[in-house]
C-alpha cells in the first residue's frame, strides 16, 4: 500500500491504514487496570487533554481582555528621575525633581496641546486638583510652548506647576511612551503608580484615589 | 477646459508638495562613524517600538521610535557597550522593550512552555500510535476464503 503523502484534504477519522486515529472506546485504554469487567473511573488520557484545553482556553480568554498597549511601568517603587524643566512662557513655576520630594503626595500628568484624549480627561484632572491631599503637576510633552499656553487658557489650568519638556527627554526618563499618562508619587519622590491613557471617573475612583491614600500612608 | 486643467494642476502641485516637505523634518539620526552607526542600528533592531509594537525602533516611523534611536546613538557615541545601552532603556521601559525576551525567572514559562508542549505532544502521539499497532495475526486459509466470499457478496 502506498505510504500516505502530505495531506491536503480534510482530515477524517482514519489514516491511510484504516486505523482509527481518535481514541474511540474509553474502555480500550486501561491496560494496567486491575478491575476485571469494570470501566475505569478516571480515564486520565481522556480527561487530561480536556482539562489542559480548558486551562489554556481560560488563560487566552483572560488575555482577550488585556490591553497590549498597557505596558507596566518599570519605575514602580523607584525614585523619580532627576530633572529640571523650565516653565511655559508667562508662568513662574517650572518643574524639578526636588519639587516632587517636598513631603506631599504628587500626581504628575503628562499632556500636550496636540493630544486629543488629554482634552477629554481635562475635567477629571480639574476635579482631582481640588483634593487637599495632593499637588497636581504636569509635564508638557513635546509641545510648542505657545500652543500649550493657549490650550491651558482655553480649557483651564489645574496644575500647580508645569515643566516644559520640549524634546520629551524627561518623559523618556519617566518611561512615557504616549500621552496622556499620569503618575502617583509619594512625598519622598517614589513613583508608586502609573496610569496609561486618559483618566475617567472609574480610573480615578478605583485606581488613582486608593494609590493616593496609599502614598500618603507611606510618608 | 483650461479652468479644469488649472484646478487639476493645482491639486497635483499640492499633493506633490505634501510629499516633499515632510522629508525635510524627518531626517533620520545617523552617526558619522560607520562602525558606531552599524552598532547603533543593530541595537535598535533589538528594541521594540512601543507605539507600533511589532516593529523595532529602527523600522518604525513613530516619533517615539525616532527619539529612542537618537538616544541609542547618543549612548553609543558616549562609549556605552551594547548591554549598557539596552540596560539604560530597559531601566525606563521594562523588559517588554526588548524584542527578544530575556531569560529570567519571570520569563521562564515563556521560554520553556513550547518545549514542554512539544514533549507532551510527542508522548501523546507515541502512546496513541503504540495503542493502534497490535499486529494483526496472519489470517488462516479458511478466514481468507470467508473474506473473499464476503467481498464477492458485496459486489452488485
Amino acid at each position: 500500500m502506498k505510504a500516505p503523502t502530505h495531506q491536503t484534504e480534510h482530515p477524517h477519522n482514519a489514516d491511510a491504514h484504516g486505523h482509527a486515529t481518535h481514541p474511540t472506546h474509553p474502555a480500550q485504554h486501561a491496560p494496567h487496570s486491575a478491575h476485571a469487567g469494570h470501566k475505569p473511573r478516571f480515564n486520565w488520557a481522556f480527561i487530561l487533554p480536556i482539562a489542559f484545553f480548558f486551562a489554556l482556553a481560560g488563560a487566552l480568554w483572560v488575555g482577550l481582555y488585556l490591553n497590549p498597549r498597557d505596558i507596566p511601568s518599570a519605575l514602580i517603587n523607584k525614585p523619580v528621575p532627576s530633572f529640571a524643566l523650565p516653565p511655559l512662557p508667562g508662568m513662574d513655576n517650572g518643574l524639578t525633581s526636588s519639587d516632587l520630594k517636598l513631603g506631599r503626595v504628587s500626581v504628575l500628568n503628562v499632556f500636550a496641546s496636540w493630544c486629543v484624549p488629554c482634552r477629554i480627561e481635562h475635567p477629571f484632572l480639574t476635579e482631582l486638583a481640588k483634593r487637599g491631599d495632593i499637588t497636581l503637576v504636569a509635564l508638557n510633552y513635546k509641545d510648542e510652548p505657545t500652543a500649550a499656553t493657549a490650550w491651558l487658557k482655553q480649557f483651564g489650568d489645574p496644575f500647580a506647576r508645569i515643566g516644559a519638556d520640549r524634546d520629551g527627554r524627561v518623559a523618556i526618563d519617566f518611561g512615557v511612551y504616549g500621552v496622556p499618562e499620569t503618575f502617583v508619587i509619594t512625598g519622598d519622590g517614589t513613583i508608586i503608580y502609573k496610569h496609561v491613557g486618559p483618566l475617567n471617573d472609574d480610573a480615578i475612583r478605583d485606581k488613582i484615589v486608593p494609590m493616593i491614600i496609599q502614598a500618603a500612608a507611606k510618608k | 477646459m483650461t479652468i479644469l486643467r488649472s484646478v487639476i494642476l493645482g491639486l497635483l502641485a499640492l499633493m506633490l508638495s505634501a510629499v516633499v516637505v515632510p522629508a525635510a523634518e524627518s531626517i533620520d539620526p545617523v552617526l558619522t562613524d560607520p562602525a558606531a552607526e552599524a552598532r547603533a542600528v543593530e541595537i535598535g533592531r533589538s528594541l521594540r517600538c512601543l507605539v507600533c509594537q511589532n516593529q523595532s525602533i529602527e523600522d518604525s516611523n513613530a516619533p517615539l521610535a525616532r527619539d529612542l534611536r537618537v538616544i541609542v546613538r547618543e549612548r553609543v557615541a558616549a562609549g556605552d557597550s551594547d548591554t549598557q545601552v539596552r540596560d539604560f532603556l530597559v531601566a525606563r521601559y521594562g523588559d517588554w522593550l526588548l524584542l527578544k525576551p530575556p531569560f529570567k525567572a519571570e520569563t521562564l514559562i515563556l521560554w520553556i512552555a513550547p518545549i514542554v508542549f512539544l514533549l507532551i505532544g510527542v508522548v501523546v502521539v507515541r502512546r496513541t500510535m503504540t495503542r493502534q499497532r497490535p499486529a494483526a495475526a496472519p489470517l488462516s486459509a479458511a478466514e481468507e476464503a470467508k473474506i473473499a466470499d464476503l467481498i464477492d457478496e458485496r459486489r452488485p
